[in-house]
């Protein structure tokens, strides 16, 4: 006869999965969603603050650690450990480092705050904002952190894509000296180029499938007087400026002006490109003056000049917002001392002495005859430039919209679709995200 | 006799008639092996803590509307998420190239692996310093290869181009990541280059599973090296072929750090696998619900997979190979 209490005793394996069962159900049933359940807090002004940096363009990774050392000089209380990653990687880890709070300040692009902010992913500092900050900044610094009419940020050195030319190779084909002002200016001085033998493809962009080239895109559609939207907040890409561009931009690759290799380029590799002198022309952002100059990294050391954007058709020549921001994590517990390192990082004392890796926000920097010396010619380049900014939609799915947008910008450059084709598929694909 | 019964209560819980019942609450912990169970808890909680709470979260959060990393609200939305993975055209094109992708290179390490394992497997001097060389790439992290291949692909200063125009086999720099088609064949050929090793050597552990006589005998009855490789070889390496296939399938169908490496799934979207919608549609568009759905359905298509081989194996059918 079988014991029958027998079937009452557990296996180990009903033991195991039983425990994993219960285990699983009170870990789901104790926890939201999402998992998170920390709310942020202002801490007490001191203690180790953890900080996301971006580790190319811009300041450079010794700038930043300098300006770090000298924080935690005048706060002897507050310790701060930075961690660096590349721009790519950035808004991924600013997101799955959120639910743990892992970061109490984080560096942020242009076209994240709307993002953030309705995803509560950084803090609201508008009432951080000392009231004179809002007249001593640039406009454009201003609107970098900042989503219906508060501040999730402060802007840190502002940015725009300025047009870099070969001087020495523009002379070897006979191009007159001085800035060309206008694109059909760079496609006749591009064909000199060829026609001559100067360089095979005197054009290199930044035209990968990356936010880096809706910065290409951005600027080049506000000089053929496109715009991203109607009033209304409908995308308008697809009409006037914003198809010319496009074509304009496939037709140079036909012409066998721009490098094809374009497709697959980001700023770094436009930069190596003239660098190698197999280049003459492109768009970068400030840093990359700096580095043309320093012969560890360049062959043409002294022959890279950097000019306002050119016009277009539209007589138009605005420059893409591409300035960053740093920010407070919604999660920080030690907000009060996030603050004060944004205070010191973004102070015009510290900024000034960066301004040839990025421009200043402050606008009384812009007259400081040490500071202007410092990159005298970008800071001419920028004074016109910085007044005339064009800005990516400001919108909670712009990550979505511009993925959208760039995989229908390559099927023109690419040759798979025409432009108003591909232009009308991106708005087709994007409108339905603009309500998000 | 009451030996016997005794022996029958302890070793099969039977009571003999007449004999008073056993005592019913025995406890459990010191039932035989439950040493062992104590053993194996630290890495069952591991595997709860890695594998099985994670899919569970992941599953659950599939049913839900989740767009942020710190959502406070985050509606039930049933089987929503999943309609519209079905409805995306995205995804049914991510699933195309994935397919591609899984059936190319998994083809082709089967193909090189054995010639490798062939290789490595005859009379060779020096075979062991081959063998340490073969593995190499198997070696780097995936990480570290794509990081290369991007150098050795990079149309403007890439090590191929060099190599190609100097030989005069192009007569001009290529962009070997610069169309779709071309894109997604240089992610299977970096795939196929670092995994060709792992191949070779599983196989290469079947090879030697293989006792000579039955190739001498074959010889002696007139087979020469192609028959006995048809008719000897390849069948008595099925099992390892299997596990091979099922294994690189699985893995191959996943596949993502080497498109974030080297492409970012570009150009045109022409290198976007499942593995890497899905961590788009997650982490850069912060739809986490549909993410985590679409994590979802890549866990059921690999187990589709592998049901599909192993019934093969079961069957035997996967002896057509």
């Amino acid at each position: 006869m079988i014991d029958p209490s027998a079937h009452l005793i557990p296996t180990r394996r009903q033991v195991l999965l039983g425990g994993m069962g219960a285990a699983s159900a009170a870990l789901l049933a104790a926890c939201s969603v999402t998992g998170n359940s920390s709310k942020g807090s202002g801490g007490s002004g001191k203690g180790t603050l953890q900080a996301l940096f971006m580790q190319q363009a811009g300041y450079s990774t010794d700038d930043v650690n300098a300006m770090l050392g000298r924080f935690h000089s005048a706060n002897p209380d507050i310790t701060v450990k930075p961690t660096f990653v590349t721009y790519e990687a950035l808004h991924n880890k600013i997101v799955t480092a959120a639910a743990a709070g892992a970061y109490d300040v984080v560096l942020i692009d242009v076209i994240w705050p709307a993002e953030f902010a309705t995803t509560s992913i950084v803090a609201d500092v508008s009432s951080r904002y000392p009231g004179d900050w809002k007249t001593a900044m640039l406009g454009g610094a201003l609107a970098t952190a900042e989503y219906q009419d508060k501040f999730y940020g402060v802007g840190w050195g502002m940015d725009t894509k300025f047009f870099y030319r070969n001087s020495q190779q523009l002379k070897q084909a006979g191009v007159a000296d001085g800035p060309l002002e206008t694109w059909d200016d760079v496609l006749a001085a591009a064909r000199a180029l060829k026609s001559k033998g100067v360089v095979k493809f005197p054009l290199a962009w930044s035209w990968s499938q990356a936010e880096a080239l809706m910065c290409d895109y951005t600027q080049l559609l506000g000089a053929f007087g496109g715009t991203f939207l109607y009033d209304s907040g409908k995308l308008a890409i697809n009409t006037g400026g914003g198809v010319a561009a496009l074509q304009w931009m496939r037709q140079t690759i036909v012409d066998g002006l721009t490098n094809p290799a374009s497709t697959t380029f980001l700023e770094a590799d436009v930069q190596k490109t003239m660098n190698e002198g197999q280049a003459a022309m492109g768009l970068n952002w400030t840093y990359y003056l700096a580095t043309s100059k320093d012969t560890t990294q360049s062959k043409v050391a002294g022959q890279i000049e950097v000019q306002q954007t050119p016009a277009g058709p539209s007589g138009k020549r605005p420059g893409v917002n591409g300035a960053m921001a740093l920010s407070i994590s919604s999660g920080s517990k030690n907000q009060d001392a996030a603050w004060k390192l944004i205070e010191h990082l973004t102070s015009e004392q510290e900024l000034d002495k960066y301004a040839s890796s990025a421009l200043p926000i402050w606008k009384d920097s812009y007259t400081k005859p040490d500071v202007v010396a410092s990159a005298p010619a970008t800071f001419d380049a920028a004074k016109a430039q910085l007044d005339d900014m064009i800005l990516r939609p400001g919108v909670k799915n712009y990550n979505a919209i511009s993925q959208a947008i760039q995989v229908e910008l390559q099927n023109a450059l690419l040759g798979k679709k025409p432009a108003q084709q591909a232009l009308d598929d991106a708005v087709k694909t994007a409108t339905p995200l603009m309500q998000g | 006799m009451a030996d016997l019964a005794q022996d029958l209560v302890t070793t099969h819980g039977v009571s003999p008639p007449g004999s008073a019942p056993p005592p019913t609450q025995r406890k459990w912990t010191r039932r035989p092996g439950w040493t062992a169970t104590l053993m194996l808890l630290p890495a069952a909680v591991v595997v709860f803590g890695v594998v099985v709470y994670p899919m569970l979260r992941t599953l659950l959060i599939s049913f839900f509307e989740v767009n942020s990393a710190v959502a406070t609200s985050t509606p039930f939305v049933g089987l929503r998420n999943y309609a519209d993975i079905l409805a995306d055209r995205a995804f049914w094109s991510s699933v195309g190239r994935t397919l591609y992708f899984t059936v190319v290179s998994t083809g082709l390490e089967l193909t090189f692996g054995m010639a490798i394992a062939l290789l490595l497997n005859a009379p060779l001097r020096l075979r062991w310093l081959f063998r340490a060389i073969v593995v190499l790439p198997w070696a780097l992290p995936t990480v570290v290869n794509g990081a290369m291949w991007r150098g050795v692909l990079n149309a403007q200063y890439g090590s191929l181009n060099a190599l190609l125009t100097q030989l005069h086999v192009l007569p001009d720099y290529h962009s070997w990541l610069g169309t779709p088609f071309s894109a997604l064949n240089m992610l299977v050929i970096a795939d196929v280059w670092k995994t060709t090793p792992l191949v070779a050597f599983f196989l290469l552990s079947g090879l030697q599973s293989i006792a000579p006589d039955i190739y001498e005998s074959a010889r002696v009855d007139g087979a020469g090296p192609v028959r006995s490789f048809w008719s000897l070889t390849l069948p008595l390496l099925l099992p390892s072929v299997s596990i091979v296939l099922i294994l690189r399938t699985i893995d191959a169908f996943k596949v993502f750090d080497l498109v974030y490496v080297l492409t970012g799934g570009g150009p045109a979207n022409g290198t976007q696998t499942i593995a890497f919608f899905t961590y788009a549609q997650a982490f850069s568009n912060q739809r986490f619900g549909f993410g985590s759905a679409l994590a979802d359905v890549i866990v059921a298509c690999i187990l589709v997979l592998s049901a599909i081989y192993l019934r093969a194996l079961r069957r035997g059918e996967m002896s057509v190979l």
